[in-house]
């Protein structure tokens, strides 16, 4: 039981891929040597005028719409000042009151066990990146990179609207596999691409009105996320159960500890003073340039979800998991369009090759088996070339060697033996051999049989297609009678 | 308009400025007196005036998503008060627990 609702939120920074930073022509490639990629516009020296790259707004416009947003007709930028070394000029160029975007909402798929639920989105805004900070282990100094001050940010801002660490994981999850529909970003967490802060609060059960919250941050993957979640729940339950108060402050999580520490804060009373900045133009979006961007949106996954139901014949669930990755979906298509049967191929990637994917902590296209390759061991399996249960060991040497798997089946020798006369033969053994069974089936346990079966399989190292192994045994078993 | 001796320390304080009392006093008569001045502009009646951010009648100016050379790590470093090989070098910060 508890007395508590929680209340989650969630701030999402991701950095748009472009060729060159936000305000100026510097390229952004990750892992250039230091301060290489750096000039006088994003460096902050006196005189210079940030410019605005098209791309990048064209980009966080495709995300604004993917996410249902609002868009502003005319957005401006502001100056968000304060002072810390990894930012150059003593403010960030970001947006205050007129954000390209607002009020969104992300659908949230449902999953194994749980119903599908919405994300509201507050708003999604342009800004600059900072610069890196690398502190020196037991020195009074520290490093600064500005390679990364002044690449492109999309900072989308959702409403409180999770209740549990899972509901913002599984939020954070759909978010990421739109984001990687639309093609703005590598979306990848340890390039620091994508970074996630979480702002949460408990208040008594059946109150409306939110209780005060802490903001976590240093969060570097998705399982930290809901970790930190949870044992930010805790803390704050026995702060408010022992009659304490929960203050409003930024915390850190400690992965390794596992919890979240006080975050010594960064400037009295967040005090930004944001003001207009006056270096840029305000922006003005017509309509038809809307629309533009929203015509190049690729078809997203709700959408894609409803096509795979009708076009492959896919459950709901089928066609929600797969279309919820988009390589995921776009492996299974050319799976299907290679000659795959539809419910089949869905079958195999939901089973053994994700199964292979959680093993090896790797992706579908880095399991050495091409969409091409799986929709010929489904037309194998199909064709009754191999057992099923052959295929899954099929499966397993084609990821061993990159193989395609008609080869393989002939180098293994695994091709099913579908020829009666064969399996006459091995039956007429495996009656003679086994004279305990086979009295026991004709004293009339039928169940024996599958005993029978299964010395038969075992005759002919498992090629043998089970269901024909059953009808011939049938049969040899009447005659001797 | 008001503008305290507590409001320019503040001020103060988020710009890093260390000022005496003697300036505080003086900023703060002197900051009164603009911002009385500016004031004025609360007397015009502004009801069928959009706002604006910029005086120049400007908008959508963009450039095209086109490397420019960098500048070399030498010149970028050229102005630092101190570096350690390519990296700027400043006092340690850290947020830490």
């Amino acid at each position: 039981m508890s007395a508590f609702e929680t209340v989650i939120g969630l701030e999402v920074h991701l950095q748009l891929a472009t060729r060159t930073k936000i305000f100026c022509g510097c390229p952004t490639l990750f892992g250039s040597s230091p301060n290489s990629q750096t000039c006088p516009v994003c460096l902050g020296l006196p005189g210079v005028l940030p410019v605005l790259n098209r791309r990048t707004l064209e980009s966080g416009l495709k995300v604004a719409l993917a996410l249902n947003c609002r868009i502003q007709p005319a957005l401006k930028f502001h100056r968000k000042n304060y002072f810390y070394p990894d930012l150059p000029k003593g403010f960030q160029i970001s947006q205050y009151d007129l954000p390209l975007s607002f009020e969104g909402v992300l659908e949230v798929p449902a999953a194994a066990e749980a119903p599908a639920f919405a994300v509201r989105i507050h708003r999604a805004h342009l800004e600059e990146d900072a610069g890196k900070l690398v502190h020196k282990e037991g020195s009074r100094a520290s490093l600064v990179d500005y390679n990364r001050a002044g690449i492109p940010l999309l900072e989308i801002v959702t409403e409180p609207d999770m209740r549990t660490p899972e509901e913002a994981y599984r939020c954070l999850q759909t978010l990421k596999h739109t984001l990687q529909y639309l093609d703005v970003s590598d979306c990848d967490m340890e390039k620091g691409s994508l970074r996630c802060d979480a702002n949460i609060s408990l208040r008594p059960a059946g109150a409306k009105e939110l209780g005060v919250k802490t903001e976590i941050k240093n969060l570097n993957s998705f399982k930290h996320v809901r970790n930190a979640l949870a044992y930010e729940i805790r803390r704050q339950q026995e702060a408010l159960s022992s009659g304490g108060k929960v203050i409003q402050e930024t915390r850190l999580w400690d992965d390794v500890k596992g919890v979240t520490l006080l975050m010594r804060s960064k400037e009295f009373a967040h005090d930004y003073r944001y003001f207009p900045e006056p270096d840029l133009v305000p922006f003005v979006l017509q309509s038809e340039e809307i629309q533009a961007v929203r015509r190049t949106l690729p078809e997203l996954p709700p959408a894609r979800t409803r096509r795979f139901m009708e076009q492959y014949g896919l459950s709901s669930y089928d066609a929600g998991r797969l279309t919820s990755e988009k390589q995921l979906a776009d492996y299974f298509e050319s799976a299907v369009q290679a000659g795959g049967v539809p419910k089949a191929t869905a079958n195999w990637i939901q089973g053994d090759l994700l199964a292979a994917c959680r093993e090896r902590n790797v992706e579908i296209l880095d399991l050495k088996v091409p969409a091409a390759h799986l929709a010929q061991l489904v037309l194998l399996v199909e064709h009754q070339t191999v057992s099923s249960r052959m295929a899954k060991d099929l499966l397993k040497a084609m990821m061993k060697t990159g193989e395609a798997p008609e080869p393989l089946v002939k180098r293994l020798g695994m091709s099913q033996v579908t020829d009666s006369g064969t399996l006459q033969a091995a039956a007429q053994t495996v009656v003679q051999g086994n004279p305990k069974a086979v009295s026991d089936y004709r004293a009339g346990k039928r169940q024996a049989i599958k005993f029978l079966v299964g010395q038969l399989m075992a005759r002919t190292k498992g090629q043998a297609n089970p269901e024909l192994a059953h009808r011939i045994l049938e049969s040899v078993l009447k005659e001797g009678a | 308009m008001a503008f305290e001796e507590s409001e320019v320390r503040y001020v103060a304080a988020l710009a890093r400025l260390s000022l005496t009392d003697e300036e505080i006093h003086r900023f703060s008569t002197q900051l009164k007196q603009i911002l009385s001045y500016v004031d004025k502009l609360n007397q015009l009646k502004t009801d069928d005036i959009s706002p604006t951010s910029h005086g120049i009648p400007m908008q959508n100016v963009f450039r095209k998503d086109e490397v420019i050379p960098s500048l070399d790590v030498e010149k970028a470093l050229s102005n630092a008060p101190a570096r350690e090989g390519p990296f700027f070098l400043v006092p340690r910060v850290i947020e830490d627990a």
